[in-house]
């Protein structure tokens, strides 16, 4: 019945289309660059190689495209896209991904794992590698704080994982003080497949949007969080 | 690696606005045509500067705009950019006026080494000296960086300077651009930037196996070395369309990124960013005018043929791929919603026989620059990551041979080659 809706939608609009053929003059139509990988709306796709993007805090997700651009970030696809882009579309582009909301229940997530180190690495840190606990500045539900710090929720290991070695290998910087340089630099390999591993199953609890600004104070100096 | 700026350098280094270029003299061929000229809050040179797209190459990822220290990939080895900031050390800091203008004109810098060609001087050898003295000016009103140039990694027997003299003499003829009488004011303005400071031969002309390109074949097309993308003809109507185009719509191509006919893509995206988009819009307009003449000045007879149409059955393959994810943009009929989406039906950029762009479109999308005349650009999304090479292939085949297109067929094999072509430069 959904399918039969979508059709006669999409027949709808094409039959407006061919009248007018006058692209939507709208945000959501000229972010559709992103829309193979990361979904029409943000949301994700199938493949969990790409993350959804919707709902993330929108100065994570402008710092994000703006190192891309600037070759900060590396991964060759993003890099060409936003080669040739300035500050204010992108951060049209954030904002418009930011305000998608984002269902979390249709993310296809692995059952969830007993790992003990995991989880406590993730909610206490390893002092003795001067690993800070995750949870202090991503939050106890995960979902991140506005404006640079990102959920953890609904992401795939390999993604996540991917992340971790690429600030251990210089492939992602970000605005210096490059907190989670540091951070990823001090966990064992065997703690990022942990780690990686453990978040990607985890259930979100209460609403998927990151906490407002200010609600509460990130122990360490990070320059993605003014 | 890219040749783009960096932005923040940019923003310090460029005013965003194109406006008018100060009066000159009227003998002078760049002001041939009633330009109105450059650009507000930037003087004479920095707009000239500009058009030559200097900053291209003679910036590295992350460096200062125009140190130089850009690596120029090439059939025969790594060249260097120089620094052309006014370091008296390492840039042009002790140069005059006149060895700048000497070494655009002859190709020779002022020590008598003779200049790679990566150094557009066939092209640079028009300008007149007026506009190299306001370059020079302007490149010495720069911010002086002390930065050693870096040495060629050229391979034997490339690195030998003096096989220049016989590239030389094949290739280069020295001489400012002089106005052809039987051309208007601003068809000489026009021919003045495009064969001039503009170098648009440097790409759109075919490079045969010593570097060179035969005055012959000048804007004859051409696949850009190292870069896996085709600079189609300027002078078949077949290939770029331009003699079928309106002149306004060529020059919103090359000053805004996007018209009603196309987009840039590729490495013209990074031209109309570093330099086309600060074009007066006169000067645009001459452009546009005088590349269009080029079909008629230089008439290429030749008639597209479907030398070998693709299958029935990679035609219905190549069909279901372009229903399912083309044509909700560039719709079922191939006119897509200009200039937004660019029309595939008529596209010249399509039919090309060689097919690496449209092969790189889909598998790498692309949005064109952002401009003052095109602030918020649409974009296509890549296909690499969800088309395998066989459906990238038929789409790619059944878009060459639909709506009234002819292009012969491509294969998945090709397909497959432009995977590992590289994104930026």
């Amino acid at each position: 019945m959904i399918k039969l809706l979508f059709s006669l939608l999409t027949l709808c609009t094409t039959a407006q289309a061919a009248e007018t053929a006058v692209a939507p003059d709208t945000i959501e139509a000229r972010a559709q660059g992103c829309a193979t990988c990361h979904g029409p709306k943000g949301e994700g796709t199938a493949n969990l190689n790409f993350p959804r993007i919707a709902g993330k805090p929108a100065g994570y997700l402008f710092n994000q495209m703006k190192n891309f651009r600037d070759g900060d970030r590396s991964y060759p696809p993003m890099n060409y896209l936003l080669a040739y882009m300035h500050d204010d579309y992108l951060t049209e582009f954030a904002q418009f991904f930011a305000a998608q909301s984002v269902d979390m229940k249709s993310s296809a997530l692995a059952p969830t794992t007993i790992d003990a180190a995991a989880e406590s690495l993730v909610k206490t840190g390893d002092p003795t590698r001067g690993v800070p606990a995750c949870v202090l500045c991503h939050g106890k539900r995960l979902t991140g704080i506005e404006p640079g710090i990102p959920g953890l929720i609904g992401l795939d290991s390999r993604y996540i994982a991917a992340q971790l070695v690429s600030w251990r290998v210089g492939t992602r910087r970000a605005n210096s003080p490059d907190c989670m340089r540091d951070i990823a630099s001090r966990l064992t390999e065997a703690q990022i497949r942990q780690v990686a591993a453990w978040l990607s199953t985890q259930r979100l609890v209460g609403p998927p949007s990151p906490a407002n600004a200010g609600s509460w104070r990130t122990p360490l100096p990070c320059g993605s969080q003014p | 690696m890219s040749r783009h700026l960096r932005w923040n350098a940019i923003a310090l280094l460029l005013t965003t606005v194109v406006a008018a270029l100060g009066a000159r003299s009227a003998e002078n061929p760049s002001t041939a045509a009633n330009v109105q000229p450059a650009a507000r809050g930037m003087s004479p040179g920095e707009y000239l500067a500009h058009v030559g797209d200097c900053v291209a190459c003679h910036s590295k990822h992350g460096g200062v705009p125009f140190a130089g220290g850009f690596g120029l990939p090439t059939p025969f080895g790594t060249l260097y950019s120089p620094n052309i900031t006014p370091d008296k050390a390492t840039g042009i800091g002790s140069w005059t006026a006149t060895e700048f203008y000497q070494m655009l004109h002859t190709g020779r810098s002022r020590n008598g080494t003779l200049l790679y060609p990566a150094m557009p001087f066939p092209a640079y050898t028009k300008v007149t000296r007026a506009d190299s003295d306001e370059i020079f000016q302007y490149l010495k009103s720069l911010k002086p960086v002390r930065q050693r140039n870096r040495e060629n990694e050229l391979r034997f027997p490339y690195n030998n300077r003096s096989l220049l003299f016989g590239w030389r003499a094949l290739y280069f003829t020295e001489g400012t651009f002089v106005p052809r009488p039987e051309l208007s004011a601003e068809l000489n303005r026009g021919a003045y930037l495009v064969e001039g400071l503009g170098h648009c031969a440097s790409c759109h002309s075919p490079i045969n196996a010593l570097g060179g390109s035969g005055d012959d074949s000048a804007f004859a097309g051409g696949l850009i070395p190292m870069q896996n993308w085709y600079a189609p003809s300027l002078t078949s109507n077949i290939e770029s369309g331009l003699g079928g185009w309106s002149t306004p719509d060529i020059a919103s191509l090359l000053k805004g990124g996007a018209s009603n006919r196309g987009a840039v893509y590729g490495p013209m995206a990074e031209v109309t960013h570093n330099s086309l988009q600060y074009l007066a819009p006169g000067d645009a307009h001459a452009m546009a005018l005088y590349l269009q003449s080029l079909i008629q000045l230089r008439p290429v007879a030749a008639q597209l043929v479907d030398t070998s149409p693709g299958s029935a059955k990679v035609i219905t393959l190549g069909q279901k791929v372009y229903s399912g994810r083309c044509a909700s943009c560039h719709r079922s009929d191939g006119k897509g919603m200009p200039p937004a989406y660019p029309p595939l039906a008529g596209n010249p950029s399509i039919q090309m026989e060689v097919s690496v762009n449209p092969l790189r479109m889909v598998l790498n999308g692309g949005y064109p620059p952002q401009t003052s005349d095109n602030a918020r650009p649409y974009g296509m999304p890549p296909f690499a990551q969800v088309l395998s090479d066989e459906e990238v292939a038929a789409v790619v085949t059944f878009i060459r041979e639909s709506w009234g297109n002819h292009g012969s067929l491509v294969t998945p094999r090709e397909a497959n080659a432009m995977r590992l072509a590289p994104l930026l430069d």
